[in-house]
């Protein structure tokens, strides 16, 4: 599980990505940051979360393609996204794997996202850098 | 030493007998012979009717037919049985053989009894027992409508074959009058008041009723076969065709020649273990006479078979005593009876509830002290008969009268039935036994259950209760099998069309509010695209408009099909596989231009792999500007329309069967449902399109269309089943256009067709009696629906190229439209690219010489 021990938007350097409105909602968009296919998530209340791009259970760039939604996990309402290739279920804020339904990642990537931090200012998508955990490296083959 | 058991008669019970056997033996100590008059293997004769649409003898197959295999068992068929000698323990055969038995079985069934009177032995005199006998009185009937514009058709016996027999006259476009000699109609089954509210019910189908009608004598025509009969009062009927289903009689001829110790009114005396006069003799069903009396019902029949059976193998058990509840299988027309349905034991109670107007009377027989169930009648609505018929000598929990209110009303309350309680009287299963399917074999459905338990495959009357007391089960051992859609809905799919359809909500934002489990949700993967597809026919709109677009998923969503690497694959739509030759150009220039790797597909199109995302629309522009549209290939919907050449070419065919498919395609093209949709057209009885692995199957005939429905290829393969035949080509599309939304409105989300035909409320007959003959109410609001989809029609392609806000979905990086995914890899292979395999990349990676590109790399350069 990831863990956001580092307030990232005190050390974080911000990239500007796009406009707000290059987001449709509740639907997610591929970007490319520093060489990292990186998904980025509009949700119903205009925040945007952002997670890697690379699908850890087929090995596929295409987690900006599944469909949003939520879920309850223990009283809560998680932001998730639903992989458009086998439909593994992540919690959107954390990268966590709620459900690799039945299934083990592939090319030894974790089954839990890299995330990293956005911030909408003044109608511009930023994401912040560097990402706050560990996982593993995005980036094409 | 091995023993060989002879079974003489090879009808439902025999099989039932062999079947138990070889479950049970597991030795081997008994070998079989069944010795059958009839020259086919036992079949379903309880779902004999049905023969009259399914056509095809085989699919009253019973059990599985492996069992014939076994090389314990044998059996042969078209040779009766002759004479028993009891001495010597063998028996002769019509065609001479004779077969020494240890231990013998008479499983010889009733014959249908015809009442000695003047005229019965006229041509277009038929009984109802064997599919032998309905062939013959279909044929009969046919060739009379050749002739006759009106068929006339009489029936003598208005008991539950009777009302069988005259839904099978009317079926076969022939009039039906039922005669009865009593007073009411089942006067076996049910009261007076019961009667009553099903001549009614009858009287509503179209078939006429004449009780206290004693026929005196059967009166040739001049013309030959039957033409009159007379009756006991002095009045006469005007016939075509008479059925004769005024009871029947146990084939006990065998036994009575043998001196076994026969009944006063017929049939073999046996004890509570089957036995009969003779401890080396056993006799089962129809034709034993045990407890005093002969029973014409299956369930007694297969308890007698496992008793006979167990008592072969060591065993004690005992025969419990018939349960005689009944269930009339007549479409449009619920009646059931069960138990003390007269109320004759000691101060039994009856508690009625009547609606004249809705045809509906239900009573039932309750203890002196109101308490306990003693029987039942219901007529008009007998939806309460499963979980009821259980409850049979236990006490109901409230009060009586909840349970013959109509449902909707206040409600049963549920029934928390006791292990013991028998669910499935055909098969012997009792509740204990259906939950133990779940608790102790791990069955997570009603089919592994059905499977497992036998529960639920004969008359299919219990199935409501299995699939209650199945869902309770797995609901205890917290799988959620409940029919919700997942957690953001409490409703199953059908339910939430329903609502949907009925409330007219069309955002997803609304239906969430409406009928969501929690403001809070924002769907999921589940619901999404469900609720996405439901608007789709209610209220139709683009794929991609406002917040539908955010309800597909990603083969929806860019109108493509995503493959393993991320690409994707387009398929342009090629109506019932007709292609022009500039089309075909045009379709590998594409491919061509866009390095695509390209497969014809088993629906008799083409589609092109290697897309990225990016270049979703440019392909599109150009097959769009060639005149091509989405295939759909990525929605469930419909897909293709599969053809054979047909008349216009083949020299057997009997109809054009390139045009209808491209009719259809073009009808159906875009209509969203709750999965694939495939459809067949065949020009003859050949079959080259494979049109009956088709969720529906179109066949050509002399006289215009056979349609077949609910067929599917894939992982478990179905053969469509006859729905109508001879069909012009109007009715034909307007019985296509209801049986789809038929489906599109009561399937679970992705069921297909086959399973949706066995578990739609009355299986297939239940959806031919809704698509022809309106059972519902509602043929005029699914015509009304499907006028709008074919008017309403756009491609989505089209609309998509039109339009620059739906375009900027396609980039392949919000921020960097212009470069391409740089993690797709390509290697050639038979001349075509391929997507490269993780060692390939590897290797590449490590600067090793391995052909990896993208797929328009090399082309394009
Ligand atoms: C149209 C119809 C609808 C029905 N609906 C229902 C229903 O809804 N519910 C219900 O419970 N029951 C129903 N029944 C009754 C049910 O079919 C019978 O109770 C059941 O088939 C009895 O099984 P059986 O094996 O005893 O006799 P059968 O199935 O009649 O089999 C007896 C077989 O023995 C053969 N035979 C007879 N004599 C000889 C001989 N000497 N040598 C060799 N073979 C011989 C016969 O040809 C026959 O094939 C219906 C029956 C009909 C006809
Ligand atoms: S099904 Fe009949 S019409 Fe069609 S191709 Fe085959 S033989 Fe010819
Ligand atoms: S009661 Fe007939 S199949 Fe179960």
């Amino acid at each position: 599980m990831t863990v956001l021990d580092t307030p990232p938007a005190v050390t974080a350097t911000w990239t500007a990505v796009c406009r707000l409105d290059d987001l449709a909602p509740e639907r997610g968009a591929a970007a490319l940051v520093d060489g990292e296919q990186l998904a980025l998530f509009r949700l119903v209340d205009d925040s945007v979360l952002a997670v890697q791009q690379q699908d850890p259970f087929c090995g596929a760039f295409v987690l900006s393609r599944g469909i949003v939604g939520t879920r309850h996990v223990a009283d809560e309402v998680v932001p998730t996204v639903a992989s458009p290739m086998h439909k593994q279920v992540f919690d959107l804020r954390t990268g966590a794997c709620l459900d690799p339904v039945g299934k083990a990642p592939v090319l030894g990537l974790a089954a839990d996202l890299r995330t990293w931090p956005v911030r909408v200012v003044d109608g511009i998508v930023e994401v912040g850098g560097p990402a706050v955990s560990d996982g593993p490296a995005g980036g094409g083959a | 030493m091995t023993q060989h058991l002879v079974v003489v008669g090879g009808g439902m019970v025999a099989q039932r007998l062999v079947e138990a056997m070889r479950d049970r033996d597991a030795d081997g100590r008994w070998r079989i012979t069944v010795l059958a008059e009839e020259p086919r293997r036992p079949y379903d004769r309880v779902a004999l009717t049905s023969y009259f649409s399914g056509r095809d003898a085989d699919d009253l197959a019973l059990g599985d037919a492996s069992l014939w295999d076994d090389p314990l068992v044998s059996l042969r068929r078209d040779d009766k049985v002759v004479a028993i000698d009891r001495a010597a323990r063998t028996v002769t055969t019509e065609r001479g053989r004779t077969e020494p038995y240890d231990h013998l079985v008479l499983a010889t069934g009733s014959s249908a009894w015809v009442p000695p009177i003047e005229g019965a032995d006229l041509e277009g005199v038929f009984v109802y027992r064997t599919v032998d006998d309905v062939a013959a009185l279909r044929g009969y009937v046919e060739q009379l409508k050749a002739t006759k514009p009106v068929v006339r058709g009489a029936v003598l016996g208005g008991g539950l074959l009777g009302l069988e027999a005259a839904g099978a006259l009317q079926a076969l476009g022939a009039q039906a009058t039922v005669l009865q000699v009593g007073t009411h109609l089942m006067s076996t089954q049910i009261d007076l008041g019961g009667g009553e509210a099903l001549r009614r019910l009858i009287n509503g189908l179209g078939v006429g009723v004449r009780l206290n009608a004693m026929t005196t004598r059967i009166r040739p025509h001049r013309r030959g076969g039957v033409g009159r009969l007379d009756m006991a009062d002095g009045g006469r009927v005007d016939v075509d065709v008479v059925v004769v289903a005024a009871g029947v009689r146990p084939r006990d001829e065998l036994a009575r020649a043998a001196d076994l110790v026969i009944g006063e009114r017929g049939g073999v005396v046996v004890d509570d273990s089957c036995l009969s006069s003779d401890p080396h003799i056993s006799a089962v069903g129809e034709v034993a006479c045990i407890q005093g009396q002969c029973v014409g019902l299956v369930a007694p029949g297969y308890a007698m078979a496992e008793v006979a059976v167990d008592r072969l193998l060591g065993g004690a058990a005992q025969f419990p005593g018939a349960d005689t509840a009944t269930k009339l299988k007549l479409a449009g027309v619920d009646v059931a009876s069960f138990g003390d349905a007269f109320g004759t034991t000691e101060g039994a109670l009856e508690v009625v509830w009547a609606d004249p107007v809705a045809g509906v009377y239900k009573k039932l027989v309750l203890s002196d002290d109101a308490r306990t169930l003693l029987g039942g009648v219901l007529v008009g609505d007998a939806s309460a008969y499963a979980s009821l018929r259980p409850m049979l000598g236990r006490e109901l929990p409230g009060d009586p009268a909840a349970f013959l209110l109509p449902e909707g009303g206040a409600g049963a309350p549920d029934l928390e039935l006791p292990d013991d309680a028998s669910v499935c009287s055909c098969n012997n299963v009792s509740a204990g036994t259906i939950r133990g399917a779940v608790t102790e074999h791990g069955c997570t459905d009603v089919g592994a259950v059905k499977a497992c338990t036998k529960a639920g495959t004969s008359c299919g009357s219990c199935l409501p209760l299995v699939k209650k007391l199945v869902g309770t089960e797995l609901a205890k051992q917290g799988i959620t099998v409940s029919s919700a859609l997942c957690e953001h809905f409490a409703l199953s799919r059908a339910q939430l069309y329903d609502a949907i359809r009925v409330a007219g909500v069309t955002s997803f934002t609304e239906v969430v509010a409406r009928f969501g489990t929690d403001l809070a949700g924002r769907g999921c993967d589940i619901c999404k695209p469900a609720v996405a597809s439901i608007l789709a026919t209610t209220a139709p709109a683009h794929v991609l408009e406002g917040e539908r677009a955010a309800l597909q998923d990603t083969n929806d969503h860019v109108m493509a099909n995503l493959q393993k690497d991320g690409s994707y694959s387009v398929v342009p739509r090629i109506p019932g596989g007709e292609v022009t030759p500039e089309g075909l150009i045009t379709i590998g220039e594409v491919a061509q231009e866009f390095g695509l790797y390209t497969k014809i597909t088993g629906g008799q199109r083409i589609d092109l792999f290697g897309a990225r995302i990016d270049q979703l629309p440019l392909i599109w522009q150009r097959l769009v500007d060639a005149g091509f549209e989405s295939g759909h290939a990525y929605g469930k919907s419909l897909r293709t329309v599969k053809s054979c050449v047909g008349s216009t070419w083949c020299r057997f065919g009997v109809q054009d069967s390139v045009a209808l498919a491209v009719l259809l395609e073009l009808r159906y093209r875009g209509l969203r449902s709750p999965h694939k949709i495939k459809l067949g057209v065949s020009g003859c009885a050949r079959e080259c399109a494979e049109a009956r692995g088709k969720d529906v199957g179109v066949i050509a005939t002399d006289k215009g269309w056979n349609l077949y429905v609910g067929g599917n290829g894939g992982f478990t393969p179905r053969h469509a089943r006859l729905l109508a035949e001879d069909l012009d080509t109007e009715t034909l599309i307007r019985t296509i256009d209801r049986f789809l939304l038929y489906y599109v409105r009561t399937a679970d989300r992705l069921q297909r067709t086959a399973p949706w035909v066995d578990e739609v409320e009355g299986g297939l007959e239940g959806v031919r009696a809704v698509v022809l003959d309106d059972s519902l109410g509602i043929a005029a609001d699914l015509d009304a629906q499907m006028a709008r989809h074919v008017e309403e029609y756009e491609d989505e392609w089209r609309a998509t190229l039109e339009d620059p806000e739906k375009l900027r979905r396609f980039a392949s990086f919000v921020n960097a439209p212009d470069t391409a995914d740089p993690s797709l890899a390509y290697v050639p292979e038979r001349g075509q690219a391929r997507p490269a395999t993780a060692d390939e990349r590897a290797a590449a990676e490590r600067g090793e010489p391995v052909l990896v590109a993208g797929t328009t790399l090399e082309v394009r350069a």
